[in-house]
């Protein structure tokens, strides 16, 4: 399979008024065609700015982001991006929240069909009665849940997701964690999902991504491989086991609380 | 059990539009505005007051059966020229605010400028106006109304549209939307209840306006001019009549933008436990 995402020694900085906030330093990705990469690493390391390069909301100082061998210029409505913070339009109900990106990417769905798609959607993520509700009358995690099926609604060949799952109680979690496996089988995307969920990380991803303490560098790839655990019990497994061990060690260096040297076995 | 339900049961269907009279949002309004008048009866009554220091409510019946046309004649001039002025103004104030939301350095250049024309008393403009445009009443009196009237909406729009948290944009930009797109879809709906809320402001403002110029202009018209002919006949029921008509009309013109609001940001509110 070929590499659709490509990140090669990204370096950028935000302009604050203390002055330069050293943001990224040195990462790289690579995500193969049907891929899904887990990114983690220390809260502020820069994760979410990650997800701007990647979708073309932000241009880095210096560095490459590629799409499909072509360098990353602006958005494309080709991806599909749940936030970190799931803002909804207040004045439009979830259904036509979910059904927003329908109305700027040009789509062969008829009106009856998109609404049937944005419907569909909800129903998978648990909103199914939701439809005609407002934002305000649902929980966060509800929200986060809508916002899933608007990054999903026009079915983007790229998606990101920023802590998607964040919000939510572990039993809903790991329900919509099958949910988003059936989703990809059905139709297939490249994902990038930031998490702070180890077993999140090695559930749904074939490679995880541990990020250093800010200024971030790409300081591990583990590769889950397709034999990753895609079933919750497998998750128990003295393989998963191991992958949860090597990252929580990973990410023990990045916040700096661990001593770079004793390598952990690794279980790829 | 079937004697408890026997009411409910039986309903006497009272149509839509008694119950809304009935219910508390038009009683209670009502039942305030008697009290007030009751009191001001009272008032000029226990103090013996004669007319010319205080008009009472009870002397107003007179005043209107007798003017009737007339204050219907400049009731109408008034209604039109505020409504007129604020439209610019609406529009005006839009435009200057989308001006500003969108652009830092015009923000900038012209937050000052905005302010201190705010600034001026527009008692002190009114004569300035009259006499430049000396005979064109009607622009005179819309101008006034205008010029007083867009600076909150402008501020409220330039505020609304710069203060736009990135991720509601990011939403669409993220798809490439363009600049237009994010606009209609997303800053525009977002800024409408801040709109709204200066609407009200605004509306008063403007039609405070207009009866300034009504009263100062010489050959005025409206319910200002109407005032000021009363106050030149000493006809004080008549003055405190206008005043209670204006009263009424500001009133009226509040509510239209509240219906308004209602109807298009009416998301916006939430129901407060
Ligand atoms: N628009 C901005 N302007 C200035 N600084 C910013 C901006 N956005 C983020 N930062 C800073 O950049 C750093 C990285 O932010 P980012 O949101 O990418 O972190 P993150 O890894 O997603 O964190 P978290 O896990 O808490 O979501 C933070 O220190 C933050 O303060
Ligand atoms: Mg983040």
């Amino acid at each position: 399979m070929s590499e659709l995402i490509a990140i090669r020694g990204v370096r950028h900085a935000y302009r604050t008024k203390a002055g330069p906030l050293p943001v990224l330093d040195g990462l790289d990705l690579s995500v193969a065609e049907g891929g899904f990469a887990a990114v983690v690493g220390p809260s502020g390391c820069g994760k979410s700015t990650l997800t701007k390069l990647i979708a073309g909301l932000m241009k880095p100082d210096e560095g490459e982001v590629w799409l499909h061998g072509e360098p990353v210029r602006g958005p494309r409505a080709t991806v599909g991006m749940a936030f970190q913070n799931p803002v909804m339009l207040e004045w439009r109900t979830i259904l036509q929240n979910v059904m927003l990106p329908l109305e700027i990417v040009p789509t062969r769905l008829s009106r009856s069909e998109q609404q049937e798609r944005a419907r569909y959607l909800l129903a998978l993520v648990g909103l199914e009665g939701f439809e005609d509700k407002r934002p305000s009358e649902l929980s966060g995690g509800m929200r986060q849940r809508a916002s899933l099926c608007r990054a999903l609604v026009h079915q983007p060949e790229v998606l990101i997701l920023d802590e998607p799952f964040g919000a939510l109680d572990a039993f809903t979690r790991e329900d919509l964690w099958q949910t988003l496996h059936d989703v990809k089988e059905a139709e297939p995307f490249t994902g990038v999902l930031i998490t702070h969920d180890l077993r999140e990380s090695i559930f749904l991803a074939d490679q995880v991504v541990v990020l250093s303490g800010r200024p971030a560098h790409t300081q591990y790839v583990l590769d889950v491989g397709l034999s990753g655990p895609r079933d919750l019990e497998h998750l128990y497994t003295p393989g998963a086991t191991a992958m949860l061990h090597d990252l929580r060690h990973q990410i023990e260096i990045a916040q700096g609380r661990a001593p770079e040297e004793p390598a952990a076995p690794s279980a790829a | 059990m079937t004697d408890l339900s026997a009411p409910d049961a039986a309903p006497v269907a009272r149509p839509v539009w008694l119950k809304r009279l009935t219910s508390r949002a038009v009683v209670a309004p009502l039942a305030a505005v008697v009290v007030f008048l009751a009191l001001w009866e009272a008032l000029v009554r226990i103090n013996n007051w004669p007319n010319y220091v205080m008009a009472s409510p009870s002397d107003l019946p007179a005043a209107y059966a007798r003017y009737w046309q007339l204050f219907l004649v400049m009731g109408w001039q008034t209604l039109w020229r505020t409504v007129v002025g604020l439209v610019l103004a609406v529009v005006v104030g839009i435009a200057i605010g989308m001006v500003m939301g969108f652009s830092r350095t015009m923000r900038d250049a012209l937050y000052p400028l905005l302010v201190g024309f705010n600034a001026i008393p527009k008692a002190t403009v009114v004569p300035i106006v009259a006499l430049l445009f000396v005979g064109m009443h009607d622009f005179n009196t819309v101008l006034i109304a205008f010029m007083i009237s867009f600076f909150p909406i402008a501020v409220s729009v330039s505020i609304g549209l710069s203060t736009l948290e990135p991720e509601y944009r990011d939403i669409l930009r993220s798809l490439g939307a363009s600049r237009t797109a994010i606009f209609w879809k997303i800053a525009l709906p977002k800024t409408l209840p801040e709109f709204f809320g200066a609407l009200k402001v605004a509306v008063t403002l403007a039609f405070i306006g207009t009866n300034l110029m009504e009263i100062v202009s010489p050959h005025g018209r409206g319910l200002g001019a109407l005032f000021d002919s009363a106050k030149t006949n000493s006809d004080y029921p008549l003055m405190f009549a206008v005043l209670i008509a204006l009263a009424a009309l500001g009133i009226l013109l509040y509510y239209v933008v509240v219906a308004l609001e209602k109807t298009f940001a009416g998301w916006a509110e939430r129901d407060h436990h």
